[in-house]
């Protein structure tokens, strides 16, 4: 069912009795010729670009949960492509063009808004780490605006601007094209998208082995049974480790868990993405009115899906000490969602020693912006057997070769990306 | 909030301690081989379940210790001292 404004005119005169389902519910077939494993953004939009753009369409998503019920409904739904190094920029660029078109290509409202991101900063050497950041991300063709304490102000007028603050704000990088969508709708629209096209999404069907024959997979073993594959893709960030170690390969990444929280539903106050230069705090306004912030990993190893108290009040106090009005907000829910955090901060998408598995992995806290960029390059390359020019740097391999791309530069320590 | 027993000091509060990573990785020897230095440096068990690991007591005595501690649940199963040649205090003690 085309979904259009007479369509919706068309139901409500009818009692809006006519809706069917946005996607099937069915049976695995014996045999595919890609599956996916991992029902979330990710792998939904891999499927959907298989079947779009490279003409497969005898593809299975596998999810163990239902679609969209991981770390795609687990994130504060922010959108930018404020990158500094070539690798990281031109994909995550890619990604945003992938946005910018996404409703009109899915026939599915994701509520993408671009309100913009503004990173700001308290002194010289932020501002000119930001303004290096800044220009590299102009060189490669992304939006960068600098903007002086009067820029912040007019952005973001409720920050403590006060003479005696502990960290004074003195400006502010912006990417004006960032902003924020709605996750579950990416989830969705993408299901919907791939099921038209033929895909199978198959919920509550774990994985619980791989049959193999050598360096090649014949299949996967399921909580539904054996469903033979010619490729495999896994695209189940959070759990890489876990689905790899089946296979008997050890993952450069640990599994970290990261909170986010939702305050009650208040007047428009907060119209930007805002990240914090003296903590790290970032902070939009939901289309609900809730405002949705987060900050570090809780920082130790974790499969938990919930967060503990003490990352809770450091990143409240950093929240509180940028914008102290918020300290009068009371917070309605909290959540974690568990991180693939690879060993340079960068993401993993790639062939494996493994003839026909591919990984999509290794997101750190970066994965929903990625959704459609990281789908897209994965059908390239499953597709292809061969990576796009745009996740070329993003090998299994650059771990053992040194090619590694660590925009923050700490080194082969996962809780610190 | 993660409860640990540091076996000098006793239960703490999990933000008296910093985390220092898996424990159960071998360093090679300087004449190791390439591939045995990129499994230290870079790929870890990264287990769900069971998780051998550091951690300072850094706003405390300040004592590197190892703790087992589950992944999935966060139970504390022990907590050794990180040097083998030191007493090993009330370590062994199951915490919940």
């Amino acid at each position: 069912m085309h979904y259009s404004a007479l369509s919706l005119i068309k139901h409500a005169l009818t009692g809006n009795r006519g809706w069917t389902r946005a996607w099937r519910n069915p049976e695995p077939k014996k045999q595919y010729d890609v599956i996916i494993i991992g029902g979330g953004g990710h792998g939904l939009a891999t499927a959907y670009y298989l079947a779009r753009l490279h003409g497969i369409t005898n593809v299975a998503v596998l999810e163990k949960g239902y679609i969209g019920g991981g770390n795609t409904g687990r994130n504060t739904t922010i959108v930018r492509s404020n990158y500094m190094l070539n690798a990281n920029s031109q994909f995550y660029e890619h990604s945003m063009k992938l946005w910018e078109g996404l409703s009109q290509e899915l026939n599915y409202n994701v509520m993408f808004s671009q309100r913009g991101i503004l990173n700001i900063f308290h002194n010289d050497a932020q501002r000119d780490a930001f303004a290096r950041r800044g220009n590299a991300m102009r060189l490669n063709g992304v939006d960068a605006v600098m903007h002086d304490l009067d820029g912040v102000k007019k952005l973001m007028p409720h920050l403590d601007f006060s003479k005696n603050t502990r960290f004074p704000v003195t400006g502010g990088l912006a990417q004006p094209r960032g902003g924020t969508a709605r996750h579950d709708a990416v989830a969705w629209g993408y299901a919907r998208g791939a099921d038209r096209l033929g895909v199978d999404i198959i919920q509550r069907c774990e994985v619980t082995g791989f049959r193999r024959d050598g360096d090649k997979l014949l299949g996967v073993e399921t909580s539904r049974g054996f469903i033979g594959a010619g490729q495999v893709g896994v695209a189940v960030a959070g759990n890489s480790s876990r689905v790899f170690k089946m296979v008997g390969i050890k993952l450069p990444i640990e599994s970290h868990v990261l909170q986010a929280y939702v305050t009650e539903g208040i007047k428009p106050l907060v119209n930007t993405v805002c990240t914090f230069g003296a903590g790290h705090f970032y902070i939009s306004q939901s289309d609900k009115g809730g405002l949705v912030f987060g900050g570090d990993l809780d920082g130790y190893n974790s499969y938990a899906q919930r967060g503990n108290l003490p990352t809770f009040n450091h990143v409240v106090a950093g929240g509180v000490t940028m914008m102290p009005c918020l300290a009068r907000l009371r917070i309605l829910r909290q959540w974690g969602g568990v991180m693939d955090m690879s060993m340079d901060g960068t993401p993993i998408i790639s062939k494996t020693p493994i003839d026909n598995l591919y990984m999509n992995g290794g997101w750190c806290y970066g994965g929903f912006k990625a959704t459609p960029g990281s789908g897209w390059v994965f059908a390239h390359t499953i597709a292809n057997d061969k990576a796009h020019e745009l996740n070329r740097a993003f090998t299994l391999e650059r771990f053992r070769e040194g090619y590694l791309l660590d925009e923050k530069g700490v080194g082969a320590t996962p809780n610190a990306h | 909030m993660l409860r640990i027993e540091c076996p000098w000091c006793g239960v703490r509060n999990e933000d008296e301690f910093s985390y220092g990573g898996d424990a159960a990785v071998d360093r090679p020897s300087d004449e190791g081989s390439p591939d045995e230095w990129y499994d230290y440096v870079y790929t870890r068990n990264n287990s769900a379940g069971k998780h051998t690991e550091h951690w300072q007591h850094v706003n405390g005595c300040r004592a590197w210790v190892i703790v087992v501690r589950d992944t999935v649940t966060h139970k504390i199963y022990s907590t050794v001292p990180a040097s083998p040649n030191l007493p090993t205090g009330k370590a062994g003690v199951d915490q919940t």
